[in-house]
């Protein structure tokens, strides 16, 4: 079970999560990316670019 | 048909079109992370078509560019990518569609600023050309505001941010509409409420159903073919004069409006998505 970068929070993923989704730690709050599933892994979330947007 | 999924983060948006890939046996997902893709000019990944859904404008407009650099279908396409990162680019195609929009003008210099937003009268809109969201939007009130935005766009900001798109502002009356256009359907619209004189969703925004009356209908419609059509969010001011096209959104964000106007908005796009490819 991977843990949260930032408050060391073990996390579980959904079985249908993906690589690059986001998720939000049920702990501290701190925005996170699914960066692995075999082994899990998390990190935290990129920050905000200036070309973001939709 | 191998249907590349072009991404980077994979948000709420992102999960619900990809479930919804998942019920259309016939469609094998190739995830396309724009971090991770390296191109050359002479091939791209082997996909039948694309679907958009990068969340850097500059990573979507030049991968769709090298998508169809190798005749893959793309949705949108890149010419739509370019026109709607642009708002210049964008209030041209909507001037040359004879789309409504607020009045506008287009400076380069902190003096030509100044002297536009006077002739455009106060309060002006000061917008980055390229940028999304809501951020680093200015409401200008007075000349004393002006001046010193300017001077920090023009000091602080890269050279991008001394390109000044100057809007007239439009009293909104606390809300907006954000409408949904998938091909030539505009298939639902939400109002975006808010206290705060920018309504957007992310920015806090409330979002509530619209009916799709006949004007919004024709406006968004208008609107998108006038940008290249596809799948797009058109923004829409209501004035006393009638409908006014804001901006045109291609990698529209919906996670607020599928419960909000009871539309399958995903399962739209993924149909469109699929007859587009063939």
């Amino acid at each position: 079970m991977p843990e949260c970068p930032v408050c060391s929070v073990d996390i579980s993923l959904t079985d249908d999560a993906v690589v690059g989704e986001l998720m939000e730690c049920p702990d501290c709050g701190t925005e996170l990316e699914v960066t692995g599933l075999e082994p899990a892994a998390l990190s935290e979330a990129p920050q905000t670019e200036e070309d973001w947007g939709e | 048909m191998r249907v590349g999924f072009l991404h980077s983060l994979i948000r709420k948006e992102e999960k619900l079109l990809l479930e919804e890939l998942k019920r259309h046996p016939d469609a094998e997902i190739v995830m396309l992370d724009d971090r991770r893709l390296i191109f050359d000019l002479e091939r791209v990944p082997e996909v039948d078509v694309v679907l958009e859904r990068c969340i850097n404008h500059s990573r979507a407009m030049h991968g769709l560019r090298l998508f169809e650099s190798a005749d893959v279908r793309c949705v949108n396409t890149a010419d739509v990518a370019t026109v709607c990162g642009d708002k210049i680019l964008t209030s041209l195609a909507l001037k040359d569609h004879d789309v409504p929009q607020p009045a506008l003008r287009i400076a380069f210099t902190e003096l030509s600023a100044l002297e536009a937003i006077e002739d455009l009268g106060y309060p002006a809109v000061l917008k980055p050309a390229v940028g999304s969201w809501g951020r680093l939007l200015s409401k200008v009130n007075d000349r004393e505001a002006a001046e010193s935005i300017l001077e920090h766009k023009a000091i602080l900001g890269s050279y991008h941010h001394s390109i000044f798109y100057i809007q007239q502002y439009i009293e909104k009356h606390g809300r907006d509409i954000r409408s949904f256009v998938v091909g030539d359907d505009c298939i639902a619209a939400i109002y975006r409420s808010s206290p705060h004189w920018i309504t957007n969703t992310a920015r806090g925004a409330e979002a509530t159903g619209c009916p799709v009356t006949s004007d919004i209908a024709d406006i968004s419609l208008r609107a998108a073919r006038a940008v290249g059509g596809g799948i797009l969010a058109v923004d829409l001011f209501e004035t006393a004069d009638g409908l006014l096209v804001n901006e045109v959104n291609y990698t529209m964000e919906f996670r607020n409006s599928i419960t909000t106007t009871g539309v399958n908005i995903p399962e739209r796009m993924v149909r469109y998505l699929l007859q587009a490819a063939g």
